[in-house]
């Protein structure tokens, strides 16, 4: 209950300024200013844009499927949403701590999908339509390196549980399994062994460093699954308007946004938890100089709960600010050239990471 | 296969490319260009950062005197109507009234013969061409650098520069309307012994002015002014502006000096539009003159001691056109000259009114 109060608001406030930063740095990668006249600097431009939505009116079209239209937004977002139900804040905090947390994460993403289709389709207008296509053609197709990405970790980890592998890449590895080890590289031959020094040397990227690769695989898809440039055919202002949300306007279509920034943050929670240490410090121990121990409190302080929460929302937050950093740097993909991508470049190489994975455990036991 | 791995290289190659070239683009965004202009030393100087102006809050600067807002320096206005004749949409609105003699001087020495009623800029036709800055003979009407002026009312955009208030131009008008009467009266006393009346006169003018003057509108000046003779004077005179200009200087002192001064130090196309009115100085004689000039080539003479200096084609001109139209009428008025010399101050403006148009 606690979580969902917490991930609802930390998500709305996300959002209004995950929205102003993607104005900003897109202005200044264009050499602008950005929004600058409402509040200092422009840092209430989106309070202002979210007034003026709420109050818009919310226009169905006639000729809408009016049972699908309306409560499209609303699935795409509770779809979105439900994913943050089992995120590990910190050591203590999260809403749900099922043994097949990562396994509920990616089905319940999935369902994503359905609110797109059915908001494309019930809008009965071409673009709309189109857009939901080649949404449901693209995150499909993202959804299977995605997945294996995911899989390399669950091989490692020998996990599905999100806190578990939150815990195995830290300094507190010992909490959850009192005779794991870990060692450089993930490799037991070389010796050196770094349960204790923990940081950013156990981080899953460093503890299996073809991880390496498996992050950028799961972060150029996760890309893809959030329907973001260059991947953003299905919007594709330029040719499409608008997408599949092209016919709604007031709070449905805040919804829809609302959603779009909450699967960003998702993403970046479950790419940080996943390959980046979680709410694990990135500090290593160096013998007396015990950065690692001074910058994580103990599992269940207050301490441990704060210095947690403060590491993962720094590394999801700037996550974000790399997808949104590559959102206005890059054009857009065609659909030949993202199906190349996915199908020829992305999958081999997720299979192929597997298979890698699989073959890193040996080492590291 | 080979080319799957070079796909692989070079998209890796590019993609960490564009990304630092925008990662450039954030971090030169903590400065921005300063405000300069292109003729600024360190103009170029400045490649990088913010490259957009908050606009109302900071202004590029732009030259002086660019195109963009008329402004019309009302206390060096001569009320020419030059700019009003060239305005190629008819934009300026200008509604002189004469004065009965001159009221002032600009701030180069012109005299200022006629008020300005009405001298309005409408803004909103206006096409920036900038011609009516360059015929203003006082260089009173300048665009200036002011280029910021939309309103939400269009009438906003007619800009006012007359400062009479309407009781004053109330006042001149009469002013003139008296002295025009105690004129006519004069001249009605003059005619009446001479039998001569104005009537006939008219009709003479228009023809002659509307061939001169390549058709113009000029309703409230072709009564007043024999405008012919001031054309054709402007003609012949264009060729050699000082040939002109001497006969005036002879007639009276002061116009012609201020004039001289005009013409020493503006250049041709400035000079041409006055000259028109030198001879008009001549020209308030017109009445009597041309009607003795036309028809009485003997009486005329005596007092064309002056004229001589007026290049001589002038007068086989004045002669036929003149003498073509009114050979009755002009007769009576010889009597008139004698009554000229107290006119002459008056005369003047009406004479620059009719030239100006």
């Amino acid at each position: 209950m606690y979580a969902f109060l917490f991930f609802l608001n930390f998500l709305l406030i996300y959002t209004v300024f995950a929205v102003y930063a993607e104005r900003k740095i897109s202005a200044f990668i264009q050499d602008r200013y950005g929004p600058m006249e409402v509040g200092y600097y422009g840092l209430l431009q989106t309070i202002a844009d979210l007034l003026k939505l709420v109050q818009k009116e919310d226009i169905v079209p006639f000729q809408s499927d009016r049972k699908i239209f309306k409560p499209a937004p609303i699935i795409i977002f509770v779809a979105v949403f439900a994913g943050f139900a089992v995120l590990p804040l910190t050591s203590g905090f999260a809403g749900s701590a099922i043994d097949a947390g990562l396994f509920y994460l990616l089905a319940i993403v999935s369902l994503d999908v359905m609110g797109i289709l059915l908001a494309g389709w019930g809008s009965n207008s071409k673009y709309a339509l189109f857009g939901a296509m080649r949404s449901i053609a693209q995150i499909i197709s993202y959804e299977i390196p995605l997945t294996l990405s995911v899989v390399c970790v669950v091989l490692v980890a020998q996990s599905l549980n999100l806190q578990e592998i939150v815990y195995q890449q830290g300094i507190w590895i010992n909490e959850v399994d009192a005779e794991a080890v870990n060692y450089l590289f993930g490799i037991k031959a070389l010796g050196i062994e770094t349960t204790e020094i923990g940081g950013i040397l156990t981080w899953n990227i460093l503890r299996a460093p073809i991880f390496l690769f498996a992050w950028l695989v799961f972060f150029i898809a996760s890309l893809a699954e959030c329907n973001r440039a260059p991947f953003d055919i299905p919007e594709a202002e330029s040719e499409l308007v608008a997408g599949f949300h092209v016919e709604y306007s007031g709070f449905r279509w805040a919804m829809i946004m609302l959603a779009e920034y909450g699967m960003m943050l998702l993403v970046a929670f479950l790419g940080a938890i996943l390959f980046l240490g979680g709410w694990n410090t990135p500090l290593p121990n160096f013998g007396t100089v015990a950065l690692a121990d001074w910058t994580s409190g103990e599992p269940g302080t207050l301490a441990g709960n704060l210095w947690g929460a403060f590491w993962l929302i720094s590394k999801a937050l700037l996550t974000v600010g790399v997808q949104i950093w590559i959102r206005w740097t890059y054009p857009r993909l065609r659909l030949d050239q993202l199906m190349n991508l996915s199908w020829k470049y992305l999958t081999p190489a997720a299979i192929l990471l597997v298979l890698l994975s699989a073959l890193w455990r040996m080492l590291m036991i | 296969m080979k080319e799957y791995w070079q796909n692989i290289k070079t998209t890796t190659k590019t993609l960490s490319e564009g990304l630092k070239v925008t990662f450039k683009h954030i971090k030169d965004a903590r400065g921005s260009r300063e405000a300069l202009y292109t003729d600024d030393d360190n103009y170029f100087e400045r490649q990088n950062g913010i490259f957009t102006t908050q606009y109302p809050k900071e202004v590029l600067p732009v030259p002086h005197h660019g195109r963009y807002k008329l402004h019309n320096e009302i206390d060096d206005c001569i009320v020419c109507d030059k700019c009003a004749k060239v305005c190629p949409v008819n934009c300026i609105d200008i509604e002189p009234v004469r004065s009965v003699g001159e009221f002032g001087k600009t701030s180069d020495g012109t005299s200022k013969r006629i008020y300005a009623a009405k001298f309005d800029i409408d803004m909103a036709k206006c096409c920036f061409c900038g011609l009516c800055t360059v015929v203003c003979p006082t260089e009173c009407l300048t665009m200036t650098d002011e280029y910021d002026f939309s309103t939400d009312n269009i009438a906003d955009h007619n800009f006012e520069f007359g400062e009479m208030t309407p009781l004053e131009i109330l006042e001149k008008r009469k002013e003139l309307e008296e002295f025009n009467k105690q004129k006519e009266a004069a001249k009605a006393a003059k005619i009446t012994s001479a039998g001569a009346a104005k009537p006939q006169m008219k009709p003479r003018v228009a023809p002659g002015s509307a061939a001169s003057t390549a058709g113009s509108a000029k309703p409230v000046f072709r009564p007043k002014v024999p405008v012919k003779r001031a054309s054709t004077d402007a003609e012949s005179g264009a060729a050699k502006p000082k040939p002109v200009m001497r006969p005036k200087v002879v007639v009276k002192k002061k116009e012609a000096a201020a004039e001289s001064q005009e013409a020493s130090s503006n250049p041709r196309p400035v000079i041409k539009p006055k000259v028109p009115m030198k001879p008009k100085v001549p020209a308030s004689r017109n009445e009597g003159e041309e009607s003795s000039e036309g028809q009485r080539p003997k009486a005329v003479r005596p007092k064309i001691p002056i004229k001589p200096k007026v290049p001589t084609p002038e007068k086989p001109e004045e002669k036929e056109d003149t003498g073509a139209q009114k050979p009755k009428a002009v007769r009576p008025k010889v009597p008139m000259r004698p009554k000229i010399p107290t006119p002459k101050p008056d005369n003047p403006d009406p004479d620059s009114n009719e030239s100006a148009e």
